[in-house]
């Protein structure tokens, strides 16, 4: 049954995470601990001009949790705000989704091995601890972005 | 007396002899135990998470559903029948506990709903009799004045002080843990001190294991003066408890634990000290009399019980202490001694498993935390799942344990009286499995 949860993919995306390492530079950055277990993970994002030209991370967490971060490096860095924040919602949708959501590899690629954490009640919040912290990181990224825009805008 | 065991090594005469430990019959005990029949993902349950909450018999099943079949209706305030059988139940249930840990008398027995509410009763009781003149002093906290917790403490006997030490401007100390996981006392002379005036313990370590020996602790206590309040929400189910031994001034514990229901707890607390308690919730129940510009307030332990109880919870503590004092604590704390032993013994040849904690059965109780190296204790419990066995993972709200042994997380075994050999071999078999699928 575990191997619903703990699938290849997962596995190996939490030995060998990708992007793991909190990096510079970076205009946005949060923490998030998971109260229940005591896992934290902070990330961190440079935004400019409306794109992540970085996503870094590091924490203490799970397997699942880990692998979650691997994955969301992967699905967002060098994106365009909104296409991250497309897949941050469709990922949250599948591990929400009690196993009832069909997910696109296209949008979510290695992403969908996350489907078997949706049976998992007791594991989404592992899952989805990472992607909270980079939608909070994302929202200080856009708001320094859009100053140093204006900024930018004001000296012309 | 006749030999019946061919020892290999004579015990001399005098001393304790091997048949002298009581015993009991661990098969029939789980024979009580509805719950233990189960099958988790098609293996047998391997319940080992009895720290957290205990499986319940059938005896105190029986006697809740007795009680709301039969004899249900609201305590202390009525004249008819069922009112009269519900209080003298409820009652009864009071006097069963305070004959359970030796109190001088059921008025002794606060229930409340768990032990985080009788921790923050006493917690209260200083906070209220600080904001209130004429208080008694043993009560009222000044800045400067210290209340004295350890590290090993679970989150409800930190939080409490806390925030009491917030609203007073009083100081929160605490004793260390050392690496082997028992409490260091080296410096309790300064800890406990003039300016003490609470020290508030665990008696026996949710997370490590540790039993604390309390009587040097104790004793200083009492040169300067302070209070001394014991968690043994992880003592009084597991081992015999004698507050006049202890020679303590409040324990609080739990039903849920101890095989009753959730939702009842019990502060004792000596009835001086109990007397000179301003209230903690006001309500029904708690009064003297009322009138709209004053109320005065009954005797404890009603003063501190306002509004209608959990009546049939306390019924089913009353059962559950019954059946446990028929099997007889002593007995219990053996078995458990001896499956900590094996469990010990067994988990040390899992490799790369780390003990937190006393790795000694010596001043421990049945609860074991460990670590395997690389694998986090989330998935450690989720493969275990997977075979049946029930272990909590987490920081086991222990949070400062957890930091003063370097780790976010922890997975537990705990063990109770229904727990079996086969069990703690159960558990070793599902670790290695662990290890393959993280390796």
């Amino acid at each position: 049954m575990s191997d619903a949860l703990y699938q290849e993919l997962i596995l190996d995306h939490s030995k060998r995470p990708h992007g793991r390492g909190l990096r510079d530079p970076f205009n946005g950055d949060a923490h998030h601990v998971n109260p229940t277990c005591g896992d934290e993970v902070d990330v961190r994002v440079m935004v400019a001009d409306g794109v992540i030209v970085d996503v870094s991370h590091d924490g203490m967490g799970c397997s699942i949790s880990r692998a979650a971060a691997s994955v969301m490096f992967d699905l967002v860095n060098g994106r365009p705000i909104d296409e991250a924040l497309t897949r941050n919602d469709a990922f949250g949708e599948l591990v929400k989704g009690r196993g009832q959501v069909e997910p696109d590899e296209e949008l979510l690629e290695d992403g969908i091995a996350f489907a078997g954490v949706a049976r998992y009640p007791a594991r989404v919040k592992c899952a989805l601890l990472p992607w909270m912290a980079f939608k909070d990181a994302l929202v200080r990224g856009v708001a320094a972005d859009s100053q140093s825009a204006t900024m930018v805008g004001g000296q012309s | 007396m006749t030999e019946t065991v061919d020892r290999a090594v004579r015990i001399p005469e005098g001393m304790p002899q091997y048949d002298d430990v009581p015993r009991f019959d661990v098969s029939r005990i789980r024979a009580d135990f509805p719950i233990l029949e189960r099958t988790i993902n098609g293996h047998p349950l391997v319940y080992l998470d009895s720290a957290n909450t205990s499986q319940k018999p059938r005896q105190v099943l029986d006697a809740v559903d007795a009680h709301y079949r039969a004899h249900n209706a609201n305590v202390s305030r009525s004249v008819h029948t069922l009112g009269t059988e519900a209080t003298e139940a409820y009652e009864g249930a009071r006097a069963k506990v305070a004959a359970f840990i030796g109190a001088t008398s059921p008025d002794e027995v606060v229930f409340t709903k768990n032990s985080t509410e009788a921790i923050n009763l006493v917690a209260y009781a200083f906070s209220n009799a600080t904001a209130t003149p004429g208080s008694d002093p043993r009560f009222v906290l000044k800045p400067g004045d210290e209340i004295l917790i350890s590290e090993m403490e679970h989150h409800s006997n930190i939080v409490p002080w806390q925030l009491l030490c917030e609203r007073t401007g009083a100081t929160l100390r605490w004793f260390s843990v050392t690496d082997v996981g028992r409490l260091d006392t080296t410096n309790l002379d300064e800890l406990v001190n003039e300016r003490t005036k609470l020290v508030s313990l665990v008696h026996v370590s949710n997370i490590l294991g540790t039993t604390n020996a309390t009587a040097k602790i104790t004793k200083r206590i009492r040169e300067v003066g302070a209070l001394l309040m014991l968690d043994a929400s992880q003592s009084v189910p597991h081992m015999p408890m004698d507050v006049v031994d202890y020679d303590v001034d409040f324990i609080a514990f739990t039903g849920h634990k101890m095989l009753a229901p959730t939702g009842i707890g019990v502060l004792w607390g000596r009835s001086e000290l109990l007397n000179a308690m301003p209230p903690f919730l006001g309500g029904g129940s708690m009064i003297e009399t009322v009138t709209l510009e004053k109320t005065t307030f009954a005797l404890p332990p009603a003063r501190f019980e306002a509004g209608t109880p959990p009546i049939a919870e306390a019924i089913g503590l009353g059962a559950a202490i019954d059946y446990l004092s028929a099997i007889g604590m002593e007995a219990i704390q053996w078995h458990e001694k001896e499956l900590t032993a094996y469990a010990l013994d067994g988990l040390a040849t899992v490799p790369g498993l780390q003990i937190f904690g006393p790795s000694v059965p010596v001043g421990r109780g049945g609860t074991i935390s460990f670590g395997l190296e690389g694998i986090h204790p989330h998935d450690v419990g989720q493969i275990l799942d997977e075979l049946g066995v029930e272990v909590r993972v987490g920081h086991h709200c222990a949070r400062p344990v957890c930091r003063r042994f370097g780790v976010a997380a922890m997975t537990r075994a705990s063990f109770y009286l229904y727990t079996t050999t086969d069990e703690v071999d159960a558990l070793v078999r599902g670790l290695e499995q662990v290890r393959r699928v993280f390796a």
